[in-house]
């Protein structure tokens, strides 16, 4: 027996099998611990906001900024609303759907949460909507913007946008103010999808024309080659949708290749300046008219103070995922107003719908029928105000409901 | 003919961008058959010290790029004195394990730090905007680049070709044992070495911010590109990462620009077929290590 | 005693079920039974488990490195996912066959590309698939839905009997089930024959083919094999979620793999499961405590276990349970973790 033991090629195989048995105790331990460690806590008289967000990965900011906007608004308004104290539990979903929905359904099952919010990208928020449903309980919707999103269950209410609705006004207002030739260029995914094809249809019912459409894959780190084709078909403007984020890099390129000087303009929905990013992206980016829901310049005292606050608390300024967490976290406080307390899911809807509220980007509502967000839309340049660049609003649009749910 | 031009240029250019940010890997790979993945994190340290000193700090940005290359080359030969020499005899699995969470760490590291939003530098005037040349568009960033990268090369060509250290170098990337046995200091060698790299690393992060985008999830992103730049140039020379570079980035920016909706296949098939044709690289010795 | 015969009575010591892997799988099962509200992390790990183990077929017995293992779970992902959705097969189980053997015929259609070359070209090359897949799946999204993925997934009862619930309990034993049979089989494999020429062939390829094994064909049959088992964890992932999105071809998935496995140990095909476990906890532990930064301190555990050394590592946490066994069963049956890396 001994003997064997020293032989070196036995010896290195003898330990596999058996080796098993120890290794399986350490990993059990392991295992039970951490399983025992995690498991929830139990609060009496709160109610549970399970907050799911990309905070790592390419969409983080989105994340970090909708965080941050809830925490502002606790602070401001106090955690505790209808005697119930709220509680914030946020996962990170580095904005992959299968990861969404494991959060989602932790959250519901273990943490027993109220709410499901957040949700930084569309597949994340249809990955938890069918959750949702069978839990019956609120899902808020703070970022992702498809049309469709709302339509997956009943129990799904949006403060953020939908990409309809400022595609179309930018759509209409382009055709109208002489823009004749438009080159599109839009990240390959469904609210890209959604914002190419809501332009076209305005756009082209408006007598313009599309000469040139390039769909650009998600993770993109160069620009410049769809630049240079876009350059080379000699439009009027550039219609672009990337994600909030990507604008800057965009912006930057689309200075570089000369496009500014060669006349052509960039519109379109207000993804691409970002006020998360739009300080930093250089003069080039002066005079280009976007359309979206928000902008840090809105002249309303009540986004003055919001706009500081938000500087004070986190030393940069609140962009549109911002306020989509802001009026997301005050939606569910007056839910809870509304049911005084009541955390049933139906009830919580049912106190949901309708409401009206002033916002930091302006007057908005919810949809009773849709449960989609009614909100004004703003026609904005890129203007240089104290130095800092802004998106200035020049036209309105007023309570616009989703289009891409009202067509059908 | 003038769209094939510019997008030549712009692919030469997006080239040399690649191969400042990864010849780095190449020395460390070819040299010590050491698989550093946490190259990028190099690269990133160097564009965020550049983006710092340039926007907080108002430095002059040519002023911080040699800053750049120092501070990253810096961090590169203290964790190769404390970390990474302990290392060079481990498996590559323990490497790769090693590099990777090093990796995380900067990641989440500078995300603590900095943010998580995309950061740019604020570039002078003179770099802005494009030229028409014979009818070409130039872009004056990326010919900057094009002449900081092009000289970069042109030395480090020279400085392995005719310097003493050159000769070192070559002599134990060919052989550590021998060359050891010849009385170079192996360890000295590869440690000036790796700093070297990493410096050239940081200097290419705080380049690339304008065309690649910098933000905490650089390393990451750009690992892939630097492996392909690597492993289809092999790592004996750095004229085959230079080569392979260059490829890259021609055949990445002429795959957008005509058929844009395949991007991403031209280069992932190229490399494909490249490997399987030449499995140690268009460059690399046939001989397997 | 010869030495043949020496090493045959060894390999069949080694092949004979002992007693801690009985006390492990019973644990597996008790943990089901102990942590009703955990199911959908242990589903998880479970997947990532019988994903590992594939890896670890193919490293750790075979040699053979890979940084595109996903594009075999990403192909079994889709293949269920798509078999699901138009209603082609609807039984799970049935579906899961044959989205294995999907990722089976990819399998063995690369292998032929990935047993040249050293190992930094293997990385590469797999790498490239992988990559190339997902490009692939992305450019064609109207089969694919992109970069939102499928979504609509309904998956039926499993056998017409057994429907997957929302507390992810069905999709739990269903999953426990598939990672032990395939378990037991992989455990035939690698003690057989085929299994032992496997790690001849990873000793010392020139040696193993001039005493006659034929080296090529058997890396073929592995890595063909692997590619089945990483097809079936991804089908797994579709069912249990639901979901099948671009990300299952993503690079981080592969390197994720390639961690765990290397925290479990290779070539005792018990290293896949307990990294799994020990990943996805420390994962869960640390996005828990702080969801912005968990990756920071996931480096840090994994620089930590480098530099401390595996076996070390190893050593101290077995410190304890040896101490124990060997007061009960005497100092043979101490034990300790194979250390065989490639």
């Amino acid at each position: 027996m001994f003997e064997r033991k020293q032989l070196p090629h036995t010896a290195a195989s003898k330990v596999t099998s058996k080796a098993a048995s120890k290794a399986a105790w350490a990993a059990a331990i392991v295992a039970m611990a951490g399983l025992a460690g995690l498991a929830p806590a139990r609060a009496a008289d709160s109610v549970k906001v399970g907050l799911i967000l990309p905070m790592t990965g390419g969409q983080a900011s989105t994340g970090k900024q909708i965080e941050n906007a809830i925490k502002l608004y606790m602070q401001q308004k106090g955690d505790t609303v209808a005697g119930k104290k709220v509680e914030i539990i946020v996962k990170d979903d580095a904005a992959i759907p299968d990861k969404t929905k494991t959060a989602a359904q932790e959250l519901i099952v273990n943490d027993k949460v109220n709410f499901i919010a957040g949700f930084g990208v569309t597949p994340a928020a249809l990955a938890a909507a069918p959750l949702a449903t069978q839990a019956k309980i609120p899902e808020v919707v703070m970022a992702a913007g498809t049309s469709i999103i709302t339509e997956r269950s009943p129990y799904i209410v949006r403060t953020s946008f939908t990409l309809a609705q400022s595609s179309t006004i930018i759509g209409d207002w382009a055709a109208k103010n002489g823009i004749k030739k438009v080159a599109t260029l839009t990240s390959d995914y469904a609210p890209g999808n959604d914002a190419l094809n809501f332009f076209k249809q305005h756009f082209t019912a408006g007598g313009g024309e599309v000469v040139e459409e390039v769909k650009v894959p998600l993770q993109n780190p160069d620009f410049a080659p769809f630049l240079q084709r876009m350059k080379d078909a000699k439009p009027d403007a550039i219609f672009v949708f990337v994600p909030a984020g990507q604008g800057g890099n965009f912006m930057k390129q689309y200075a570089e290749r000369g496009l500014d000087k060669a006349g052509i303009k960039v519109i379109g929905p207000g993804d691409v300046t970002d006020d998360d990013l739009l300080n930093n992206m250089g003069d080039a980016v002066l005079g280009t008219v976007t359309a979206h829901l928000y902008s840090a310049a809105h002249p309303s005292q009540m986004n003055k103070d919001f706009v500081a606050a938000y500087k004070k608390a986190f030393g940069n300024r609140p962009g549109f995922m911002a306020v989509g967490g802001y009026d997301g976290i005050h939606l569910i406080y007056e839910a809870l107003k509304k049911t005084g307390g009541d955390t049933n899911g139906d009830k919580l809807i049912e106190a949901m719908k309708g409401q009206k509220w002033e916002s930091p980007r302006g007057p908005i509502s919810i949809d009773p029928e849709t449960r989609d967000i009614v909100q004004n839309i703003y026609i904005r340049k890129v203007e240089k105000v104290d130095g800092e660049l802004y998106n200035v609003e020049f036209a309105t649009f007023e309570a616009v409901k989703d289009l891409g749910k009202t067509k059908k | 003919m003038t769209a094939i031009l510019t997008n030549l240029f712009d692919g030469v250019a997006y080239g040399m961008l690649l191969f400042v940010l990864a010849c780095g890997l190449a020395v460390t790979l070819g040299l010590m058959n050491f698989v550093n993945l946490a190259h990028g994190a190099f690269a990133m340290a160097g564009g965020y010290v550049c983006m710092v000193l340039v926007n907080r700090m108002g430095w002059p940005f040519f002023a911080a790029l040699p800053l750049a290359f120092v501070f990253a080359a810096a961090i590169g030969i203290v964790l190769e004195r404390t970390l990474y020499r302990h290392l060079y005899a481990r498996s590559h699995l323990d490497q790769v394990l090693f590099t990777i969470g090093l990796t995380f760490m900067s990641v989440a590291a500078v995300d603590y730090i900095q943010g998580s939003s995309r950061v740019f530098i604020n570039l002078p005037a003179a770099l802005q905007g494009q030229f028409d040349l014979f009818g070409v568009g130039i872009g004056r960033y990326r010919l900057m680049i094009i002449v900081i990268c092009g000289l970069l090369t042109i030395a480090l060509q020279m400085v392995l070709a005719k310097t003493r250290f050159g000769s070192r170098l070559r002599a134990a990337v060919d052989d550590p044992r021998a060359a050891s046995g010849l009385g170079i200091n192996v360890p000295q060698v590869f440690a000036f070495t790796f700093a070297f790299g990493c410096g050239l690393a940081g200097l290419g992060g705080a380049l690339s911010a304008e065309i690649l985008g910098l933000d905490p999830y650089f390393p990451l992103k750009f690992m892939i590109y630097f492996l392909i730049v690597v492993t289809v140039g092999g790592s004996s020379s750095i004229t085959g990462p230079f080569l392979a570079s260059l490829l890259l980035g021609i055949g990445d920016v002429a795959g957008k620009y005509y058929v844009p909706k395949m991007g991403p296949f031209v280069i992932y098939t190229m490399m494909i077929v490249i490997l399987i044709w030449r499995p140690n690289g268009l460059f690399g010795r046939t001989a397997a290590r | 005693m010869s030495d043949s015969s020496d090493v045959g009575y060894h390999a069949q010591r080694q092949a004979r079920w002992h007693y801690g892997e009985i006390v492990f799988w019973l644990l597996v099962l008790a943990c089901g039974f102990a942590f009703p509200t955990r199911y959908l992390i242990m589903t998880d790990i479970l997947r990532l488990a019988l994903f590992a183990m594939s890896l670890d077929l193919i490293l750790g017995y075979a040699g053979i490195v890979s940084l595109g293992h996903a594009a075999f779970f990403g192909v079994g992902a889709y293949a269920a996912g798509l078999l699901a959705l138009h209603g082609i097969v609807n039984e799970p189980v049935l579906a899961l066959i044959v989205a294995g053997l999907a990722a089976m015929v990819l399998g063995f259609a690369t292998s032929f590309l990935v047993i040249r070359g050293v190992d930094l070209t293997r990385l590469m090359v797999t790498l490239g698939i992988a990559l190339l897949l997902e490009a692939l799946a992305e450019r064609f999204s109207n089969i694919t839905g992109g970069t939102d993925g499928l979504q609509g997934i309904e998956m039926q009862p499993i056998f017409g009997q057994i429907p997957f619930d929302m507390f992810g309990k069905a999709g739990f034993f269903y999953s426990l089930a598939v990672l032990f049979l395939l378990f037991l089989f992989a455990r035939r494999v690698v003690h057989s024959p085929f299994g032992l020429s496997l790690r001849a062939i990873k000793n010392n390829p020139l040696r193993a083919a001039a005493i006659g094994i034929p080296v090529n064909r058997r890396l073929i049959a592995i890595y063909t094999l692997a590619a089945f088992y990483a097809g079936i964890a991804g089908a797994l992932f579709t069912q249990t979620t639901a979901i099948a999105s671009l990300d299952v071809f993503a690079f981080e998935r592969s390197a994720d793999l390639m961690l765990v496995l290397v925290i479990g140990g290779t070539g005792y095909l018990y290293g896949g499961l307990i990294g799994a476990v020990i990943f996805r906890m420390l994962q869960e532990l640390f996005s828990t405590i702080t969801p912005q930064y968990w990756q920071f301190w996931i480096g840090l555990v994994l620089v930590v276990i480098v530099l401390v050394g595996r076996q070390r590592l190893h050593r101290w946490v077995l410190y304890v349970p040896n101490l124990i066994v060997r007061q009960v069963a005497g100092r043979k049956a101490v034990v300790a973790v194979p250390e065989s890396d490639a």
